[in-house]
Formats: structure tokens, C-alpha cells, sequence
């Protein structure tokens, strides 16, 4: 399958005023590609809950992407503190983000679950003092 | 609805207008921010009382043509800046998010 673009993002960890900056570009580089504005959508809604997810629990992480001619892999790479129990991190609603994070209107508990629901596949890695790996396709419709 | 339009029906001020003819088709209320992300739709008019930075990344990503800051709140000049690089306009109203809608929809 043809690759068109490979992109590298490191995301630094508890600063939100950069958070977001990855999955802006990623956009404007589908944008460049001519890909459809609902798949640009799924894609920007998944990368940047990954983002955040890595500014506010993982301090910091990496991100990977490829996008090829019908499909974008997003690999989100983080040496967090990992998460205890996935199944749980995976329930709509459920949240570990401190207050101070809430206060800007994160950790409603809805990261994980919306990054699932906006992608074709979705697999997470995760163990407790190593970090967590985080694989997204999203298919190009 | 044009953007600036939507701005007079709802009594907003402008802070930022990077394009007031954009078409808003729809609305959205909320402020956590994952569920702004997830359920707003595109080119909608996003009421809020949020107020941080984080708001203009989201509003770029979910594709919002307006966000409107409810209840009086002045956006942080960190939002400011951000919503004037990326070109999201931002207006802020005395009103609160029921009543903006309400104006917004013509039901005053």
C-alpha cells in the first residue's frame, strides 16, 4: 500500500496550552490531501483526546502517523505511570484526572471511550510504572 | 445563520471575528470538553463558560464556526491569541447559555 506521509509529534506533558498542536497539524495535512471533512473530524476528535490523555496522565508521550491513501494508524507512545485497570479507564465517565484538570474541562471520562468510538480499530497496552501504547485506524470512507 | 448575525441575535461582543459570514447550521451547549468534542457538530454555534485555551483547540478540531462565552465570563488573553492565530471566532454575552439560545433562535 502506498504511504503519502509520516509524522512525528513529541507532546509535552501537563502543557495545555501546546496540547492539541499535533492533532492540528495531522488535520491540515489531511486537509492538504483532500480527505473528507467527516474523516478529518474522527480523525482530530481521536488524536486529541490521545493528546490530552498523554499532557495529563502520562507526562508527555510521542505520537506516530502514518496516512496512507485509505487509512490513517495513529501510534500514541507514552512512559506514563500506565493504567491499573483498562476495562474500567474504558467505561464512559469513569475518571482519574485531578481537580485541577477538571477545572478546565477535562476528565469528564469520555477521552478513552471517544477515541473507540471515532476509530476502526482501537487497541491499548497498558502496565503500571512502565506506560501505554495506544493504536488507532481510522479507514478513510 | 451567518456568524455575525448570530452575534447580534444573541446581544454577544465580538473578541474575535476571523470570518463573519461563516454559516453556522446548528448549535451546541456544554463545557466538558470531551463531550464538545464528541457530539458537536460541525459548523455549529458552541455556547459555553469555559474560557481557558483549551477552548480554541477544541473548537479547531470539532470544526465550530462560533463560540460564544456565556454568563458574562472574559475569555483568558491566552484564548484570545490562540482563537486570533487559528482563526476561530470568539464572542462573549452577559446572557446565560438558556437565554442565548433562546435569542439565538428567535424565542424572545
Amino acid at each position: 500500500m502506498e504511504q503519502c506521509v509520516h509524522l512525528e509529534f513529541e507532546v509535552a506533558g501537563n502543557n495545555f496550552a501546546q496540547a492539541g498542536l499535533a492533532s492540528d497539524q495531522v488535520k491540515s495535512t489531511l486537509k492538504k490531501l483532500g480527505i473528507d471533512p467527516q474523516d478529518i473530524r474522527r480523525v482530530a476528535i481521536a488524536m486529541y483526546e490521545g493528546e490530552i490523555n498523554m499532557v495529563i496522565h502520562a507526562n508527555g508521550g510521542r505520537a506516530y502517523v502514518d496516512i496512507f491513501v485509505d487509512k490513517i494508524c495513529i501510534n500514541l507512545i507514552d512512559q506514563g505511570k500506565g493504567i491499573e485497570n483498562i476495562e474500567l479507564a474504558m467505561t464512559p465517565g469513569y475518571s482519574t484526572a485531578p481537580d485541577d484538570v477538571r477545572a478546565l474541562g477535562f476528565g469528564a471520562g469520555m477521552g478513552l471511550p471517544n477515541m473507540k468510538k471515532y476509530t476502526d480499530v482501537f487497541n491499548i497496552e497498558s502496565e503500571v510504572g512502565k506506560g501505554t501504547k495506544v493504536e488507532m485506524e481510522i479507514h478513510f470512507r | 445563520m451567518k456568524v455575525l448575525d448570530a452575534i447580534k441575535k444573541i446581544e454577544a461582543d465580538i473578541v474575535n471575528l476571523s470570518d463573519g459570514d461563516r454559516e453556522i447550521i446548528t448549535g451546541y451547549c456544554g463545557d466538558f470538553l470531551s463531550f464538545v468534542m464528541g457530539k458537536a457538530p460541525q459548523d455549529c454555534c458552541w455556547f459555553t463558560v469555559m474560557t481557558n485555551i483549551n477552548v480554541c483547540a477544541v473548537a479547531t478540531l470539532a470544526d465550530v464556526s462560533l463560540v460564544v462565552l456565556c454568563e458574562g465570563v472574559a475569555p483568558s488573553p491566552e484564548l484570545v491569541e490562540k482563537c486570533k492565530t487559528q482563526g476561530v471566532n470568539l464572542a462573549k454575552t452577559k446572557h446565560d447559555v438558556f437565554e442565548a439560545v433562546r435569542r439565538y433562535l428567535n424565542e424572545v
